[in-house]
């Protein structure tokens, strides 16, 4: 088997895409009160690849919404390309959003299933400002987009995305970004639902395109082994809080934190015996 | 889509409930077919005909007869003109007389006539009756003599010096084909207190309680969409300002509001159509609240986010990517809601603040003329029975077809 070549590069000198000061986002009140991401500073680069590694609860998932504008920080403040993000309009949300856009975790959950493939595709174009091209041109980007992922437009046009298998659903989000083209793509968690097998294309397919479209990704998720796969950055999330971030290698070859360390050994592996001392069974 | 109607077809609940309600649809557009005419129109003077087929007795006589010789046309003629009070006081003589009754049956003519010709002496006044009532027995036995002995009925007509000329002699044995009459009217549910044929009238009203039904469940389903989709997807301020709005209309009972709006309204103004918009109007809070649960669970959902984040705009949102979801659920509302309609019409008639009398009937309004003229209590049954059942019959098959739904979107509930 050939192992995959790790390629990091180094953003430390790249402009900032995206940072937070004191993100903060809070659920609730009084006895329910439940701080679900606290006082977090980060520094995401153009053109680099992050991932947020932490276990189920730990907060990446709100840090994402909030990422994406879909939910407001309690305090704290985003920016985004250096100046203080501003999406107080329907209408600044519309052009942030051109700007960053996302992969959700559950393929199935993630299209609308009472509109053809065709639709989702479109309004990637007419949001690029593609409204006034003719047919044959947008039928030739959504074409271009579809073989970006190895899938036949053809065979997909006026199919329902429920007609679809979870893998062909994820590869057709990855088209969607291809034909989007933002500054950020923010991967939650985008193939803990696909076999294996569908696993590796569709990290490789995310990795082509960060190549083509040069945008940052932020990449989400509880394996950290994935991370080190695939990632020039990383940072460690647990109950809300960043416990240790910076390059791949640095966090994940000689880890600092207790957390880290526990989050490396859980990690199977196939020919030594799963440690399982460091994991308290009783918590 | 189209797999989703072939499942709803395969459920037994919703296709009997369909098709007791497409029998009830169809009765309504071809019975008038068949029978043409204002449904108000009062053919009867008297009140509550009975069921049957009515032979005028003028055609009928102008007709020529036929002669048959029918062995038990005489005791059938016999039983007919011998009614049930006859009978009674028939026994109640013969018990004052202190005659043995114990194996009489009362339904049996002949013994009791036969009994009656040994028995009755009009000389004799039986212990302790009255004299009228002697006077009563007195004209019994005419009219039973007058039975057993008359042969032809005698038609005269006034002749050229005034004096009465016979002019046709109707014997026992004559017989006039119904066809052959000029007019023979046929009224299975005989006529109302107006004199109105009933079915033709229930017809008539089952096509506007359903309409008014109808359009009840299109007021209220839309209002209660509205809000429900405005509350469950804006949330926040506009969740409490609605949800607020729809507590008040919750707890205030429905049925009393409608009673003060209804009034209020006047007779002049209330029209089948306003009586359904009033209703409407007060029956959309649950379907709001419903509605609202259902958008609350749907607008956090990967699919709506990522609409977000390709930039639709609220409406389209809310059109494309919510109402698909809840749309069968809007459907089983929709379905409750003209069924309650059609009810809540039949309530508000049957206590007088119902659509205005004079244009159209309605199941309610046929219920409340029925008790306004004791159809109840006289035993005019089919004054108000027939009414009842249509009416059981309507909010019955929407019923199932509610629950057949149900089953089939919620396959949980199946069993």
């Amino acid at each position: 088997m050939n192992e995959p070549v790790r390629v990091q590069k180094d953003f430390t000198n790249a402009p900032l895409c995206l940072s937070g000061k004191g993100v903060t986002k809070v659920f609730g009140f009084g006895d329910k009160k439940t701080v679900a991401v606290d006082h977090v500073d980060f520094e995401f680069h153009e053109g680099e690849f992050v991932s947020i590694v932490g276990e189920s609860g730990s907060g990446k998932t709100t840090l994402s919404k909030m990422l994406l504008g879909l939910s407001n920080a309690t305090e704290g403040e985003i920016f985004f390309q250096g100046k203080p993000r501003d999406i107080s309009s329907g209408h600044k949300k519309k052009e942030y959003w051109k700007g960053i856009q996302a992969i959700f975790q559950d393929p199935f959950s993630s299209f609308n299933t009472f509109q053809k493939i065709d639709t989702v595709l479109l309004d990637c174009i007419n949001m690029r400002g593609g409204k006034g091209l003719s047919k044959q041109e947008k039928f030739n980007m959504m074409s271009d987009a579809c073989h970006f992922v190895n899938l036949e437009f053809k065979e997909l046009t006026n199919k329902y995305p429920f007609e679809l298998s979870g893998g062909q659903m994820q590869r057709l989000m990855i088209a969607r970004i291809f034909l989007l083209k933002p500054k950020i793509l923010l991967a939650d968690e985008p193939t803990s639902m696909v076999d294996a097998c569908s696993r590796a294309t569709i990290l490789d397919m995310l990795l082509n395109l960060r190549d083509e479209i040069g945008m940052t990704v932020i990449f989400i998720t509880h394996d950290i082994g994935l991370a080190y796969y695939i990632s020039d950055s990383v940072y460690i999330m647990e109950h809300g809080k960043f416990v240790e971030y910076g390059k791949a290698d640095e966090v994940i070859l000689h880890p600092q934190a207790a957390y880290t360390k526990r989050l490396i050994s859980d990690v199977p592996k196939i020919h030594e015996e799963w440690d399982l001392s460091t994991v308290d069974l009783h918590a | 889509m189209k797999n989703t109607i072939r499942q709803v077809f395969h459920s037994p609940k919703f296709v009997g409930g369909f098709v007791i309600f497409v029998a009830i649809l169809l009765t309504m557009f071809i019975y008038p077919l068949f029978n043409p005419g204002n449904p108000l129109q009062q053919i009867g003077v008297g009140t509550f005909a009975k069921p049957g087929t009515y032979v005028s007795l003028y055609d009928a006589t102008k007709t020529t007869p036929e002669t048959f010789r029918l062995p038990e046309a005489d005791e059938n003629r016999l039983a007919a003109s011998l009614s049930d009070e006859d009978r009674v006081a028939m026994v109640e003589y013969f018990t004052a007389m202190g005659i043995d009754i114990s194996d009489l049956d009362t339904g049996d003519t002949d013994t009791l006539l036969q009994m009656w010709e040994d028995n009755y002496d009009p000389s004799v006044r039986p212990k302790g009756m009255t004299g009228a009532r002697v006077n009563y027995f007195k004209r019994l036995n005419n009219s039973l003599q007058d039975l057993k002995g008359g042969d032809t009925i005698i038609i005269a007509e006034e002749g050229e010096d005034g004096a009465l000329v016979e002019s046709k002699s109707i014997s026992t044995t004559d017989y006039v084909r119904t066809g052959a009459v000029a007019n023979v009217k046929t009224l299975p549910l005989g006529t109302d207190n107006f004199g109105r044929d009933v079915l033709k009238e229930l017809v008539s009203a089952t096509g506007t309680s359903i309409g008014i039904g109808l359009l009840a469940g299109i007021v209220a389903t839309l209002i209660g969409l509205t809000f429900g989709l405005l509350a469950g997807y804006l949330g926040g301020f506009v969740d409490d300002f609605i949800m607020f709005i729809t507590n008040i209309f919750t707890v205030i009972p429905g049925f009393v509001l409608l009673i003060l709006i209804s009034y209020s309204i006047g007779q002049e103004q209330r029209g089948a159509a306003v009586v359904a918009t009033v209703i409407g109007l007060t029956g959309w809070t649950w379907t709001a609240r419903s509605v609202r649960s259902q958008v609350i669970s749907l607008r956090n959902r990967d699919h709506v986010n990522l609409s977000k984040l390709s930039g639709h705009s609220l409406l389209r949102i809310i059109l494309t990517d919510i109402l698909p979801y809840i749309a069968s659920y809007v459907v089983m509302a929709f379905i409750l809601q003209v069924s309650s309609g059609i009810l809540a019409e039949a309530q508000l008639s049957l206590l007088g603040l119902g659509p205005r009398t004079t244009e159209v009937p309605t199941l309610g309004l046929m219920m409340n003329w029925a008790m306004l003229y004791s159809a109840h209590t006289n035993g005019s049954w089919w004054a108000y029975f027939p009414v009842i059942l249509v009416i059981t019959l309507i909010s019955f098959s929407l019923n199932l077809m509610n629950t057949g739904l149900d089953q089939v979107f919620n396959p949980t509930l199946r069993d």
